[in-house]
Formats: structure tokens, C-alpha cells, sequence
């Protein structure tokens, strides 16, 4: 089955290159995505049927090995071919390196065989995200990408090999998942980067070309930290099995694997990159952001989280990642741009992810889980919503969707509900938020405390004024056409459908999911959530779905007379004109406030980035010299 | 059984209390001022008033957030006084307030939307320290249940001094009293007409009223937790100690003047940093 896994979209991504028709295209990409989606329910339902044990799987792979090792010097000449055409020289030095070290291991070094694969229900949680939100997207992407280039004549359209890299991108993400040997899970981490750096530049402009190798490079920075993992597990214990780094617990590879995560995962100071991915198209953002890329480096922290706690990697871990979330969230405050809104609310909502992982306690780790599910979710709706609205206003700025609910109101809604999920009260972001911030106290972590105190009010002050702003009666001054296609729909809807699904069965998934994963990292759950806090989040849906619902039909009862709002008595009949002090007509303009002198990110940049950088050296610093903590 | 019987009471008597404490409020600032002022049944009169008036307003979802707001105050307060997670009522009330925001924004009216933007800011700064209290009964009791911290053997108040004073601190601004009154004002005088509540009238101010009547009975009973113990007679000394701050925020009220945004920002996240973090800190090198 695993092979068809990661075969089927990797074959799927070959085909695409050869499909020029775009109707035809356009079906092969739903049928694609729909067999991506199918393999993965019967490979879940065989593995559970299977009694839902963890699988160990093929320990003898000498051919796939050697086709590794070949990938991964194509993989090599691939970056080492383009930084040569785009005249740069780190990513060469970076790649050369780490390619070099994995090469030297894997040929010098006698290391004891086991199984390559595993499967687990994080696992299996990692492969329905993947499936499920990625799949999606790629059906999403069939229709955005016809409205983009109806948008952007400018660019060059390559929509095959956009196709291509998504399910290659898809492919890349199982095999990551599915791996327990940390050569293969190399492999696929560095195709996930060198593909996610080939989607950044797909427009080809200078800034594209620019952040695409700005990506590349930090990625790369994160791959040799991966590479030098290997060699010192494989010098220094003989062994290369994911399972043995946490067990055996040596600092060194463990910080080196967390640099790894820290780079993928975006965080500070390394979280210049996925801002810069902003220049893509829509979909890839959406990819990067939720099923796939960023997925990748908090699922190898959670994996290793058990063997972080209470040590130094775990301290620097969930500090770079507390200092990620608070920083970055007051940063979102200073953007009207709404997709980079999104990227900041993403690196910052990672951050509360990697701190809780590098608490490594069963109740952070399933506070991290559950993040990272809602997250993947949410995220993934509101860069589709976002990229509809852009194709369809011509803006994504956040300004423009003033009274988008009146203008396009099914968007609205979904973008809506998509930033209720990441902050409101029933959600499970919130409960998260919960037992994250009652386990950041259990550990006796003030300066966590503080931050996630401080950060989440600084969460809670950008999404507010964005959803006041969508929500806002407003005239509009021409019609606005709705360009959104039913595929993009399609994929919208089931997000929603997902998240509402989510929320009414949190307990379920909780017991289902989310504490079997916990009990597998872990040997043993209690149960995080316990019963007088499932009777709260009851209370809460109620009171969050219900009320206003119930509030609606009781008002509607009641008689009212419509009169225009209040302009200081120079109303100009409607809503949207009054009278200036010359005597004429003006119309009105309503802006949101942003701070940008206090949390700009002029001023916060620079020295979040030098603080976090600070406390990767001093750590990386304090882990060679053998500091025991 | 005890439990429902304080629901009810919250449910029946907090806004007839909320309602006496503005009356009451009005009498002693009209004193400070050396007016004779309104009776202390005057807000009362205005409810009554309210209510009679012809129904206008600007859009027709404003009166379903405005009950929105009432709704889930009303539920968190009930928590709060069935002695649930105290986490959990913080949580509600800062979605509660989402809905006041939603309906002050709900029409393009410059003055509301400006009012909201400040109710924003209002929350970021005030939304650290309320979470820390939490925090700091959690690490005082061992718990985050209000039914739990309520039967401790010593008040918390010994524990976190510092967090009190903080929330005495940004409570001005929940209590929308001066200097942090910058969303709307209890006095007329205000640069940007009634911000938040410029649009609202009638049925709908009045609802929004009653809303903030319960707010303000819920906030005391926070403030109130501070120092219940299991014996009774703390619960005697909690009610005076409520007496001594709603004096002192009507003080201040009487006293400063509003400040602006920054000022208003700054110092709560100040004060939190420094009463709140100083105490949690101690807090957890103590447990």
C-alpha cells in the first residue's frame, strides 16, 4: 500500500507534464486528487482493520537506498544548475556540503539495518491532512489558476509544471510521514524544499527569483542541520532509526533536528522565508502554509518531543518558538495585505506549536497536535477564501474587503468562519490555547506564560478588526462579480464542512485521534481533557452558534425604521457621502488601524530576529560545549 | 443545589444590581463634584426610558449582536457563578465582547467604527492580565475551578497581591471609567460623539446596558474570589473589599482625564508585566 502512496501522485505529477489540453488537465487533476484522497481511506481502513498497531516495515532496501542516494545528487545538481543561472553561491556551498556528509555516512559508516518505515497514528493523522486538505487544494487550484492568468497576463503561463510540482509536493509529504529511517526522511526532506523553492519562483520576476532562493537557502541551512544528525547518529551509536535519536536522547543530534524543524517550520529567525512565498500563487501558499512544507517541520519536532523534555534542546526549542509566537502575532497587527496577515498569523500560531513540543509533556504535545489540526484546517480556508477574493476584487487587500459580506457574501462567510476557527471562543484553537497555557504553567515556564498572556491578545486584536472589517454594511460603489469557480467552491465547502464537523466532535476526536498519538510518543495518556471542561466546550458551541441564531429570529420580530447613521449632521442621504467643510460632497472612507509605527515591522524585525539568533547560538554554543542542564 | 441557586441570583439580581451600582455611582460622583445630582434610582428611569422609545436604527443586525453580547455574558457570569472554569469564563467574556465590536462595526458610521477600533485596543491591553489572574489562582489553589479556589483555606489575595492591584488597575477600563474610557463614555463629553454606542438607540442602547450591568457584577465577583476562603466571613470581607474598589474606580473616574491610546496601552501592559509577571514569577518559584 505505501508505495502506491507515494507512487500514485509522484506518477500523477509526471503525467501532468504531458497533458497540454487545460479542459483535460483540469479533469485529471480532479480524478488525481480523488484517487490521492481514495488510496489514503483504504490504506487507513486496512491499517485499522489491521488492529491498528504500529507497523515496522521493510527493513531490506538496498536498491531503493542507491536510488536515494542518486536522488539526492540529482537533487544537488538541480540547485547547484540554478544558483548558477540566478549567479548565487550559498545554497551551492549549503547543498554541496550536506549532500557530501549524508554520502560520506552512508558509505563509510556500518550502521545497524531496521525498518525504514513506520506506521503510527500520527502517521495516519499526517497522511488524511496531506490527502484530504492538500487534495483539496489541488481541485482548487484548477480553477484559481484560470482566473490568475485571466488576471496576470504578465506572467508566463506554466500550469503543467505548477500541477506537477503540487502532487510531486503531495508524494514528497507521504513519503516524509511514512519514514523512520532518517537517510529516507532526508530524501524527501530536501525534494520538499527544493520543490517549494521551484513553486516560489514560478512567476520569474526578480522578487520571485529573490525569495525563492531566500527559501532555498534557509531550508538548505535546516538540511545540513539534518545531515549532520545523521552523521554524528550513525558515528556515534551506529544506529539510523528516528525511534533510537529519541530514545538514546544525545543533545547534539536533537538540536540538530530542530534546527532542521525551526527552518521548515518558519520560525524565528529563519521566518523571512515564508513571507517571501507570498509572491507565488494562492494555492501554493495554501499548501505551504497548511497540509504541507511548514506540516513537515513541526511533525519531526512532535515526533522528537518526548526526548526534549526538560532539557536544554527543549528550552531553546520552546523559547524560539514563545518568542516566534508573540513577536510575529504583533507584527500581523501592521499588515493590510491579507495574505501577509496569513503568513504572520502562521508562523506565530507555529510557534505556539513548537513551544508546546519543546515542553515535551503529554499535555503540551496534545495541545501541539490538535494546533496543528485546526491550524491545517483553518489556514488552508482562509488562503483559498483570500485568493478567491483577490481574483474576484482584484485586491487582497484587507481594506477592500470592506463589506465584503454585502459584496461577495458567500466568501465572506467562509473567510469568516475561517478566522473564527483561529481564535474564537468554541474552536479548538482555544482549547488548545487552554491547555497549553495550563501546561506551560505546570512546567514552571514563566516566560512562556507571559508570552502566550501577551501574545494572544495581540492574536486576538488582528483577526477582530479583520472580521469587523468583512463584516461591515457598506454599499458598494460598483457590483462586484463573483469569479469564483464551482471547483473553488467545491474545495471551500468542504473546508467549512470540516472545521463545523470539527468543532461538534472535538471530544470524539480527541479520544479517537489526538490521545492515541499522545499514548504512542509517550507510553502511556492521561486524559488531557477531562470531563468538566467537555461540558464547558458544550456550553461554548451552544452559546457561539446558538445565541446568534436564536437572537436572529427574535429580533426579526420586532418593528424598526431604518434611518442613515450618524455623520455629525452632514449626511448626504445615503450611507456613503457627506459634506465637507468647502460644501461639497465627499465620500467616505473607513480605514482600520494597524499601529504601524509601534508594531511595525520595521522595528520588531530586525531585533526579534537578532534575539532569536541569540538564543540558537548560545544554545548551539551551550549543547557542543557540553553543558548539562 | 447551592450552585443553581447562585445561577439564579446572578441571572435575576445582577442587572437590578449592576443598575443600583450606577445609581449609586452617579450619586457619589455628583457629591465629588458638589452636585446634587440624579436620585439613585435615575438609571433605572433611563432603562424604562429606553425601552418605551420608537425602534430606529441604521441596520437590522445590530440588535441580534447587541443580544448576541447580553446572551453570552449572561452565560459566562452563570459559569462563573456555578463555580466553573475560571479560564474558560475569561475566554467568554472576550467573545462576548467580540459581539459588542461586531455590532458597533456592523455599519460603515465613522464614530462607531472608530469607537470599535478602541474597544479593540481596550481588550489587547487589558486581555494579558486577566489571563494571568487566572493563572495565579490556578497557582495558588491548584486549580482553575471557581468551586475549588472559593473553598481554599487562606485567601488568595495573600498570594497575589500584585495581580490584584493590576486588575484594580485595568478594571477602569472593563468598568469603562476615565482615564480608559476611549471607547465610549459614561459622561457626554466624548471627541468622538458616543463611539462605540453612536448608532445605538432605543431598545438596542438599552440592551447593551443591561449587558454592562452584568458585566460589571461579574467582574466583581472576580474580584470577590480574590478573597473568599472556606470560612463565612470572608465572604463578608470580600463584598467590603468590592465597596472600597467601587468607591476608588469611581474616584479615579473623578479625578483623571482620559489619556490616549498609547498611554492606555503601555501602562496596562506595563503594570501587568510588573505586578502580574513580579507575582506569577514568585508564585512559581514558591510552588
Amino acid at each position: 500500500m505505501i508505495p502506491l502512496l507515494i507512487g500514485i501522485p509522484a506518477v500523477l505529477a509526471v503525467l501532468f507534464q504531458l497533458v497540454r489540453n487545460e479542459k483535460a488537465r483540469g479533469y485529471a487533476v480532479y480524478a488525481g486528487a480523488g484517487i490521492v484522497m481514495l488510496t489514503t481511506v483504504i490504506f487507513i481502513v486496512r491499517w485499522i482493520t489491521g488492529g491498528a498497531q504500529i507497523w515496522m516495515l521493510y527493513p531490506e532496501t538496498e536498491l531503493i537506498d542507491h536510488l536515494m542516494i542518486a536522488g539526492d545528487i540529482f537533487l544537488m545538481c538541480l540547485i547547484i544548475g540554478l544558483s548558477v543561472k540566478y549567479g548565487k553561491v550559498l545554497p551551492i556551498i549549503l547543498s554541496v556540503a550536506q549532500t557530501a556528509i549524508v554520502l560520506y555516512t552512508e558509505f563509510t559508516v556500518d550502521v545497524k539495518e531496521g525498518p525504514h518505515m513506520m506506521v503510527d497514528w500520527l502517521t495516519i493523522l499526517m497522511c488524511i491532512i496531506i490527502a484530504f486538505i492538500g487534495g483539496f487544494i489541488c481541485i482548487y487550484t484548477v480553477g484559481y489558476m484560470k482566473g490568475y492568468h485571466a488576471h496576470h497576463k504578465d506572467v508566463k503561463d506554466r500550469q503543467p509544471f505548477f500541477f506537477s510540482m503540487l502532487f510531486l509536493f503531495l508524494a514528497a509529504m507521504f513519503g516524509l510521514v511514512l519514514s523512520q529511517n532518517l537517510i529516507w526522511i532526508y530524501f524527501f526532506w530536501e525534494i520538499t524544499s527544493v520543490i517549494s523553492f521551484l513553486m516560489i519562483g514560478y512567476t520569474r520576476s526578480d522578487e520571485a527569483v529573490n525569495n525563492s532562493f531566500c527559501a532555498l537557502w534557509m531550508n538548505l541551512l535546516g538540511g545540513l542541520g539534518f545531515a549532520v544528525a545523521i552523521a554524528l547518529m550513525a558515528q556515534m551509536h551506529g544506529t539510523l532509526q528516528l525511534l533510537e535519536v529519541v530514545n538514546i536522547g544525545a543533545l547534539l543530534p536533537l538540536m540538530c533536528l530542530s534546527l532542521a524543524g525551526l527552518t521548515k517550520s518558519a520560525q524565528l529567525p529563519f521566518s523571512t522565508w515564508l513571507l517571501g512565498a507570498m509572491v507565488a500563487p494562492t494555492p501554493s501558499s495554501a499548501l505551504l502554509h497548511s497540509a504541507t512544507m511548514v506540516k513537515a517541520g513541526v511533525y519531526l519536532l512532535i515526533r522528537i518531543s518526548p526526548a526534549l523534555e526538560g532539557n536544554l534542546v527543549g528550552i531553546i526549542v520552546s523559547s524560539i518558538g514563545g518568542l516566534t509566537f508573540i513577536m510575529a502575532s504583533m507584527m500581523a497587527i501592521a499588515q493590510n495585505d491579507a495574505k501577509k496577515v496569513l503568513a504572520f498569523s502562521t508562523i506565530s500560531n507555529l510557534g505556539l506549536i513548537v513551544a508546546c513540543s519543546g515542553i515535551g509533556v503529554e499535555e503540551t504535545v496534545w495541545a501541539a497536535i490538535f494546533l496543528m489540526i485546526f491550524h491545517a484546517v483553518s489556514k488552508s480556508m482562509l488562503f483559498q477564501s483570500v485568493g478567491a477574493a483577490e481574483n474576484t476584487l482584484g485586491s487582497r487587500d484587507i481594506e477592500d474587503m470592506h463589506g465584503l459580506i454585502i459584496t461577495v457574501p458567500r466568501l465572506a462567510y467562509i473567510m469568516g468562519i475561517g478566522i473564527a476557527g483561529m481564535y474564537l471562543a468554541p474552536f479548538g484553537m482555544l482549547i488548545s490555547k487552554w491547555v497549553a497555557l495550563k501546561s506551560f504553567v505546570d512546567s514552571g515556564n514563566v516566560v512562556l506564560v507571559l508570552f502566550i498572556a501577551y501574545g494572544s491578545a495581540t492574536t486576538m486584536f488582528y483577526w477582530t478588526k479583520w472580521l469587523a472589517k468583512l463584516l461591515c454594511y457598506h454599499i458598494p460603489r460598483q457590483k462586484v462579480k463573483d469569479v469564483t469557480r464551482r471547483d473553488e467552491y467545491v474545495s471551500m465547502f468542504f473546508h467549512v464542512a470540516v472545521m463545523l464537523l470539527l468543532c461538534l466532535l472535538l471530544p470524539l476526536v480527541a479520544v479517537w485521534v489526538v490521545n492515541p498519538i499522545v499514548r504512542e510518543l509517550f507510553g502511556n495518556s492521561t486524559d488531557v481533557l477531562s470531563m468538566s471542561v467537555l461540558t464547558t466546550m458544550a456550553i461554548m458551541l451552544v452559546s457561539i452558534f446558538i445565541v446568534p441564531i436564536a437572537m436572529f429570529f427574535i429580533s426579526r420580530r420586532s418593528h424598526r425604521e431604518i434611518v442613515p447613521i450618524y455623520m455629525n449632521g452632514i449626511n448626504e442621504g445615503d450611507n456613503r457621502f457627506f459634506m465637507n467643510s468647502y460644501g461639497k460632497k465627499e465620500h467616505l472612507y473607513l480605514s482600520n488601524w494597524y499601529l504601524r509605527f509601534e508594531f511595525g515591522r520595521r522595528h520588531l524585525r530586525i531585533p526579534s530576529i537578532i534575539m532569536a539568533a541569540a538564543v540558537l547560538v548560545v544554545g548551539f554554543c551551550l549543547v557542543i560545549g557540553g553543558v548539562s542542564w | 443545589m447551592v450552585r443553581i441557586v447562585f445561577v439564579l441570583a446572578y441571572l435575576i439580581l445582577a442587572p437590578f444590581l449592576g443598575c443600583l451600582l450606577d445609581g449609586v455611582d452617579r450619586v457619589i460622583s455628583a457629591r465629588m463634584q458638589r452636585r446634587k445630582g440624579p436620585g439613585i434610582l435615575q438609571p433605572f428611569y433611563d432603562l424604562g426610558k429606553l425601552f418605551a422609545k420608537e425602534m430606529i436604527a441604521v441596520n437590522n443586525v445590530q440588535l441580534l449582536l447587541n443580544l448576541s453580547y447580553l446572551v453570552i455574558l449572561m452565560i459566562a457570569g452563570c459559569m462563573l457563578f456555578y463555580g466553573a472554569d475560571l479560564l474558560m469564563v475569561l475566554f467568554i467574556l472576550s467573545t462576548a465582547d467580540m459581539f459588542l465590536i461586531m455590532a458597533a462595526s456592523s455599519d460603515s458610521s465613522p464614530y462607531a467604527n472608530m469607537g470599535a477600533s478602541r474597544e479593540m485596543l481596550q481588550m489587547m491591553a487589558y486581555e494579558p492580565l486577566t489571563l494571568l489572574i487566572a493563572v495565579g489562582f490556578y497557582l495558588t489553589t491548584g486549580s482553575f475551578q471557581v468551586s475549588d479556589i472559593i473553598r481554599a483555606d487562606t485567601s488568595a489575595v495573600l498570594w497575589m497581591p500584585g495581580l490584584l492591584v493590576g486588575f484594580m488597575f485595568t478594571a477602569a477600563i472593563k468598568f469603562r471609567k476615565s482615564p480608559f474610557d476611549l471607547s465610549t463614555s459614561h459622561h457626554a463629553h466624548q471627541e468622538m460623539v458616543k463611539g462605540l454606542t453612536t448608532e445605538m438607540s432605543g431598545t438596542t442602547l438599552a440592551i447593551m446596558n443591561i449587558a454592562e450591568y452584568y458585566e460589571k457584577v461579574l467582574l466583581f465577583g472576580i474580584f470577590c474570589l480574590f478573597f473568599i476562603n472556606s470560612t463565612w466571613w470572608s465572604w463578608i470581607a470580600a463584598l467590603l473589599v468590592c465597596a472600597v474598589i467601587f468607591f476608588m474606580e469611581t474616584l479615579w473616574d473623578n479625578i483623571s482625564a482620559r489619556v490616549k491610546w498609547k498611554t492606555l496601552l503601555y501602562s496596562c501592559w506595563v503594570v501587568t508585566l510588573v505586578a502580574g509577571g513580579v507575582n506569577i514569577l514568585i508564585l512559581m518559584l514558591d510552588k
